[in-house]
Order: C-alpha cells, then sequence, then structure tokens
C-alpha cells in the first residue's frame, strides 16, 4: 500500500471512529421538549385566534390579526433575549411556528444593525428567512400549477 | 547553523527564554467557571459597555497586551515585537491593538492554536537574539465567532452535544530572555492534518488527529514520554475530541492517563451547558497563561507540554463543503 493510500484508509478508520463515538441524541426526549414547546406556541395561537374570532367580523379578519399577533410576540421574545433560549429547549418546535419566523429575521436585524440601517440591518435582514422565503413562493407556485392542471384534466 | 534543531520538527533553544509576565482577562462566564479563581481579572460586561462586540473583543486584547507589561515590570519601548492573533477575519482584534500599542507588530493566524504560536515564535526570536522581549497576546470572544462562524446571535438554534463554546476575554504574555518565571525549552510548530472531519460542529474532531500528530512528533524529537511530563495540556479539543485524541495516541502505543488536561474541557463547568466545552483562541492561551503558570509557580507542575490546537475551517469552506484542517502547535514549560 503507497503512503497515500494508508492516508486515506487512516481517514476512513477514523471517520467511523468519530461517528462510533458521537454522542447519541437523546432522540424521545428532544421530540417530546419539542412537542411541548411548539404545542405551547400553537396553544397560544389558537387562543389568540379565539380571541379575536369572536369580536371580528370575519374569520379572514381574525387570521391576520393573529398571524400579526404572533409575529410580533415572536419579535418581542427576541429583542428580550428569550426566543433563542426556546430554541434551545425545543428545536424545531419553536422553529416551524410562525414565531420562529419572526425571531429568524428579528435575531437577524438585531445582530446586523450594528453595521448600518441599511447595509447592515436592512440588506442582512433576510440571511435566514430568506430562503423560507424564496422555496415558499417556489413551492406556492408548483403547487398552484398542480392544482389548476389537475382541474383542467377533471374537465 | 541549525544547531538548535532536534529532530525532524523541534527546535530545543540553547538559552530557554523565560515567560516574565503574564495577563488573562476574561468574560464573566469564564470567571464563574471552575478555574475563575485562577484568572487575573473578570470583566462582568461581556461586552465591556460597547455597541459592537468587535469592539469589545479589541478590548480585551489590548487591555490584555498592556496589563501583561506590566506585570513584566516593562513599557511598550522595551518591547521589540508584539505577535498577536485572534480569530477575526483579517485578524483586525490583534491589528487594531498594534495600532495603539506602537510596537512592532507581527500577525499571526492559528485560530485556536494562536498561543502557543505565538509564544513559540517569540521564543525563537528571543533565543534567536532577534529581540530582547517579546508581547505576545490573543483574545476570542463568543458573540464575535457566532456571528463570523454561525448565526445571528438571538436565533433559535439548538446546539449539538459536540458544539464547543467561544470562551470570552483576552490574554497576553512577555517572553523575555532574562527575569523571573518558567522556561520554555522546547518548540514543536505542527503540521497543518486533515482527516477528513467535515462537520463544523464538531471540531474537536477534526483537531484532534494534529494533536497526536504534535504530540507524536515531539516525543520522537526529543526523545520523551509522558513519563517526562507532570501535564500534557491540549486546548480546545473539548470533551469529545479530548476522548478521541487519547484513542489515537493509545493507538500509537502511549498512555497519557491523568496528566492530560484539555483546556477546552476544563473552562467551564457541565451546569454552564457549553455542549461539549469550551473554544477560542483564548481558551487554551488562559488556561496555560492563568491555571497552569499559577500551578508551576506553585511547584505543583514543574515541566509541562502544552499543545493549542485550531481548527482551521472558515464560514465558506464549510459551506463549500470541504472538511476542516487541523492544527496544533507544542511548546515545553520549565521551572528553573
Amino acid at each position: 500500500m503507497d503512503r497515500d493510500q494508508t492516508a486515506i484508509e487512516g481517514a476512513k478508520d477514523y471517520a467511523r471512529l468519530v461517528a462510533q463515538w458521537a454522542p447519541k441524541p437523546n432522540v424521545p426526549l428532544l421530540i417530546s421538549r419539542a412537542f411541548l414547546v411548539g404545542g405551547s406556541i400553537c396553544f397560544a395561537g389558537q387562543f389568540v385566534f379565539d380571541y379575536f374570532r369572536q369580536r371580528q367580523p370575519t374569520e379572514v379578519e381574525a387570521i391576520a390579526l393573529t398571524l400579526a399577533t404572533m409575529i410580533s410576540a415572536g419579535v418581542l421574545l427576541t429583542a428580550l433575549g428569550v426566543y433563542d433560549h426556546l430554541g434551545e429547549l425545543g428545536g424545531m418546535g419553536a422553529a416551524v411556528p410562525i414565531t420562529g419566523f419572526a425571531n429568524s429575521m428579528a435575531a437577524a436585524a438585531i445582530d446586523f444593525r450594528r453595521e448600518g440601517m441599511v447595509l447592515g440591518m436592512a440588506a442582512k435582514m433576510f440571511v435566514i428567512a430568506g430562503p423560507v422565503i424564496v422555496y415558499g413562493i417556489v413551492a406556492g407556485i408548483l403547487t398552484g400549477l398542480v392544482a389548476t392542471l389537475l382541474r383542467l384534466a377533471a374537465g | 547553523m541549525t544547531a538548535k534543531r532536534v529532530g525532524q520538527f523541534t527546535v530545543q533553544f540553547s538559552q530557554p527564554p523565560r515567560i516574565v509576565g503574564a495577563f488573562t482577562l476574561m468574560g464573566p462566564r469564564e470567571g464563574q467557571g471552575p478555574l475563575g479563581k485562577y484568572f487575573d481579572a473578570i470583566v462582568d460586561d461581556y461586552m465591556w459597555g460597547e455597541y459592537q462586540p468587535e469592539k469589545a473583543e479589541r478590548k480585551f486584547l489590548e487591555h490584555a497586551a498592556r496589563r501583561a507589561l506590566e506585570r513584566a515590570g516593562v513599557s511598550e519601548n522595551d518591547v521589540d515585537y508584539f505577535i498577536a492573533g485572534d480569530l477575526m477575519n483579517q485578524i483586525v482584534s490583534s491589528t487594531f491593538s498594534a495600532r495603539s500599542l506602537g510596537i512592532p507588530h507581527i500577525g499571526v493566524f492559528a485560530a485556536c492554536a494562536t498561543s502557543t504560536l505565538g509564544l513559540s515564535l517569540a521564543a525563537m526570536l528571543v533565543d534567536g537574539g532577534f529581540a530582547r522581549r517579546v508581547l505576545v497576546a490573543t483574545a476570542s470572544h463568543y458573540q464575535t465567532a457566532e456571528r463570523q462562524y454561525r448565526y445571528p446571535i438571538e436565533l433559535n438554534i439548538q446546539r449539538k452535544p459536540t458544539n464547543q463554546w467561544t470562551a470570552t476575554g483576552g490574554a497576553a504574555a512577555v517572553v523575555a530572555a532574562e527575569g523571573e518565571g518558567p522556561r520554555i525549552s522546547h518548540v514543536t510548530v505542527g503540521r497543518v492534518m486533515d482527516w477528513g472531519v467535515k462537520d463544523a460542529n464538531h471540531m474537536g474532531a477534526a483537531m484532534a488527529p494534529a494533536a497526536m500528530d504534535t504530540l507524536l512528533r515531539h516525543f520522537q524529537d526529543t526523545n520523551t514520554t509522558p513519563a517526562d511530563f507532570d501535564l500534557i495540556l491540549t486546548g480546545d479539543l473539548a470533551q469529545h475530541g479530548s476522548k478521541l485524541f487519547r484513542e489515537l495516541v493509545k493507538r500509537e502505543g502511549h498512555t497519557l492517563g491523568g496528566k492530560h488536561m484539555d483546556a477546552g474541557a476544563s473552562l467551564y463547568s457541565p451546569e454552564q451547558q457549553p455542549g461539549a466545552g469550551a473554544s477560542g483562541a483564548v481558551c487554551s492561551a488562559s488556561v496555560l497563561l492563568a491555571y497552569v503558570l499559577k500551578e508551576m509557580a506553585k511547584g505543583r507542575y514543574r515541566r509541562v507540554l502544552a499543545l493549542a490546537t485550531g481548527c482551521l475551517h472558515n464560514a465558506l469552506t464549510t459551506q463549500q463543503g470541504d472538511s476542516c484542517p487541523g492544527v496544533c502547535h507544542a511548546l515545553v514549560l520549565e521551572n528553573g
């Protein structure tokens, strides 16, 4: 075996060792925490929605006000330095709800504010949220296209 | 010509230079950790009154450097070179500090291995007769590293158990031919090693092969074994990297046993929950210049092998799918 081959074999062997010794995540615990954190956020969202539903003429207005309230709450908790701890605790349970999206924009905005209002905050606000918006729109277009084609096929 | 070289990689000084003054200035989290009482000063506000963490990091570096000069009892004019490095792009914390210190500056980059690289170069300059005294400094800051390498601070991110927390603080030392303090007797500058670890969240695994390589080369060059040292300090392999390192060293026939200590695994207590431990240029620097120097002064350790490790990736190389190269630079500290 030449020297390079020995090195490659050594690296492969090491990769196996690293993988084997990597700390195993406690999946049931992580899932339960994600469920509790995500569930609590959704519970709060439902509570806010019910509140507005009783006071608004249509469901559309109630939904809009619920989204605005939850986004504001996410931004506020980010500014207070609470939301990153929710993320540490709940993982995707904190990231997936709309409050998590609000956090990703607010966190970037707070961070890059220090490089100025234009090239800092405004330009880099979408660093984390950008892909969600781009692929959200792409997925929306594709879904709309498929739905239209299906409707046409059905006559 | 090469009378000061032993073996293939190691330098043995003919008149070992001394560390005649050192200062460690750490953040609040580090001050509350198990080694808190060893640090020379703690700054309670990790932002140190600044709006931008980059400015705070600079302050940690410069203040540590100035206080190290005081400890050594010398002024800027008595020092011939200022060797400094940090984790920021273009090592700005070092160069901006050099701007106000006004000492001829040698900038170095070795990520978290900056401490032993800086001290090694300083010792070579002094023993080579190129300098009377050299000031060495480094700093790191949790927020600046997060911003540059990872995500915005307030983002909802769940840390991996192998993640390391970048230590906040500055550490500096004066290396001189004359004076009181432990001697730097040997230096082994390491090779850059890459065994294909692509996970930037597992820097300990990326650096362990480099630590093993430099350690074995040092043993080989100087014909020593773990028995010749009271302490073998690595940094910052952290908890999981240290396990891998000890395994790799064991496979090469050496057992370190209770003599091995890792700076990254020692800076925080498990209750402080920093994942696998600490990292950052100041981590190994502060453990070496605070804990090790003070325990050497008490006589607990007489001969210490310090192996600071650095992970040489940046945010771009990680995104481009490259693996993380590691490096490790070693030096031997001796009493007397």
